[in-house]
């Protein structure tokens, strides 16, 4: 953190940072939770025209708040189409008809794949987490996928305990195994934003947000983390996308 | 014949211990009404699915009812954590409990297949990730045709589906609209098949996406106002949400739990709030 009060908190930064990877005409699956209301907050700044889909069926969601679960009923009453839950996997997810799947985790690995599903041993978890829901899929098949988590040696782990969802596997795996989309283009945390090597596919530090030293990213990470040479620093949260997430906070269901 | 019944004579007849059970709804339209039927009729050993086990099965599983778990997300939507499932899972109280674990998109597939009449659904998934190493129910196959590597997933056909819709007409045609998850599906694939429904109307007005399932698809309508509470009936109520964290405190501790559960077995009513 920087010195002088910025006016923001670190979730504030990446919530913005996250949605400002969207554009309009992006058709993006929304993962509930952090994607979903940077998805919500960049509908309601600088991508209007962004196509939001949700596993419940709705295609084209225009919420007017912003929904407390995955099959709110405000993601149904301004959809473009709904269509039911077979329909949505099928026909529009494993189709290839998605630009972007916006996913969370409980933990990621240098690689992009994620872990929703337990902590620790699958036979005698120390936690269990909710599952897979839609992730797998939605990692395999959109064309792209952003992933936004909060960043600490917890969530950004060496080895992950369960690959929920496929990022780069151990590398460049994705094209082995057959599947098409081009996997995780960005990690957006509360620190920065790392993206994969082009080679490799490990992922590599590209951004810091403002105050943040690249030291604090590489400590909150718990693999010796690459650093690109010339690290950007994101720009701060403008006033008009501080009140616009402020307002859809404020409306959440 | 018109198949309406009691959800007690409902669930009293299609329902024994040792079944298959599945109780759909996705977020939208939960059948809870039923599911607290079946706790205070004190079945057990129940196989359960659902794609979203969500509250419903979270109190099944505390209260005893169930010796498996087929699904594909456990969380509480919008709060957390399912506690009694992870309490299930990682402690067996108040019983173990096995589970099958899937994704959407493999669960979507085998109720599709289930449908169907097929013996199996195909999709474009697990490839690369750590189910299939722990979940007996998927399989790698081959196209015939373009030789592609797929996932198949085993169709579902439980003993029982179990559904909550908006409403049936006189005959008991039953009409759900809004988010409509795979209750068609559920109710195609099951043996037997029950709805509950908020009301009973002369005549069914179009709605969008809306979803009708003839009368002779299903086994018995029960009218039961308010069945899907604390999830919802599009058009009629809105979704609780305050409930949903509440429900957090009351299943996070076995004691409030299980005090939870004692009203539930004592009163003859659905216990919601």
């Amino acid at each position: 953190m920087s010195d002088a009060e910025p006016g923001y908190t670190p979730d504030d930064m990446m919530t913005v940072a996250a949605a400002r990877a969207l554009r309009s005409g992006d058709v993006c699956f929304v993962g509930i939770g952090l994607p979903s209301t940077a998805a919500n907050l960049a509908r309601r700044l600088h991508a209007p025209g962004v196509v939001l889909i949700y596993e419940s069926g709705c295609i084209g969601a225009k919420p007017t708040r912003l929904p407390s679960s995955i099959g709110d009923g405000v993601l149904a009453e301004h959809a473009d189409v709904l269509v039911g839950v077979p329909e949505i996997f099928s026909y529009w997810l494993q189709a290839g008809r998605i630009d972007i799947g916006f996913l969370g985790a409980a933990q990621i690995d240098r690689f992009g794949n994620l872990n929703t599903t337990v902590i620790g041993p699958y036979e005698d978890p120390t936690v269990r987490l909710p599952g897979a829901g839609g992730a797998p899929e939605i990692a395999a098949n959109c064309r792209r996928v952003i992933v936004t988590l909060r960043h600490s040696r917890r969530t950004m782990v060496d080895e992950i305990d369960f690959v929920t969802s496929i990022g780069h596997g151990s590398g460049n795996e994705r094209s082995e195994l057959g599947i098409r989309g081009e996997g995780p283009v960005a990690v957006i945390t509360d620190l920065g934003i790392m993206r994969p090597d082009p080679t490799s596919r490990e992922l590599v530090l590209t951004d810091v947000h403002p105050g943040v030293p690249v030291s604090a990213v590489e400590v909150a990470t718990g693999w010796p983390l690459r650093v690109a040479p010339d690290v950007t620093e994101t720009d701060a949260p403008s006033a008009a996308e501080l009140e616009a997430l402020a307002a859809l906070r404020g409306s959440g269901g | 014949m018109t198949p309406f019944a009691s959800l007690a004579d409902a669930v009293d007849r299609a329902v024994d211990d040792g079944m298959t059970v599945a109780l759909e709804g996705f977020t939208h339209l939960i059948p809870f009404a039923a599911g607290h039927e079946i706790i205070r009729q004190r079945r057990r050993d129940l196989t359960l699915v659902r794609m979203t086990p969500d509250l419903v099965y979270d109190q099944l599983i505390g209260a005893g009812c169930a010796r498996r778990l087929v699904f594909s997300w456990g969380g509480n939507p919008g709060v957390g954590s399912l506690h009694r499932m992870r309490d299930a899972v990682q402690n067996d109280w108040p019983v173990p409990l096995e589970i099958d674990e899937h994704s959407h998109a493999g669960m979507a597939e085998r109720w599709r297949a289930g449908a169907s009449g097929l013996p199996f659904g195909v999709l474009r998934g697990y490839v690369g990730t750590s189910l299939p190493e722990h979940t007996a129910t998927v399989a790698t196959i081959t196209c015939p045709f373009t030789g592609e590597w797929l996932s198949a997933v085993p169709a579902l056909r439980p003993d029982v589906g179990i559904i909550h819709a908006q409403q049936a007409d006189r005959q008991g045609n039953v009409m759900l609209w809004g988010i409509s998850g795979v209750q068609k599906e559920c109710v195609l694939a099951s043996r037997h098949a029950i709805a509950t429904v908020e009301e009973v109307v002369d005549e069914f007005q179009p709605r969008p996406n809306g979803v009708v399932l003839p009368h002779w698809v299903l086994d018995a309508v029960c009218v039961v106002p308010g069945g899907a509470h604390p999830s919802y009936a599009h058009g009629y109520d809105e979704r609780d949400n305050a409930y949903y964290a509440e429900w957090d405190a009351i299943s996070r501790r076995r004691e409030a739990f299980t005090g939870w559960l004692d009203d539930l077995l004592e009163g003859s009513g659905h216990v919601g709030r």
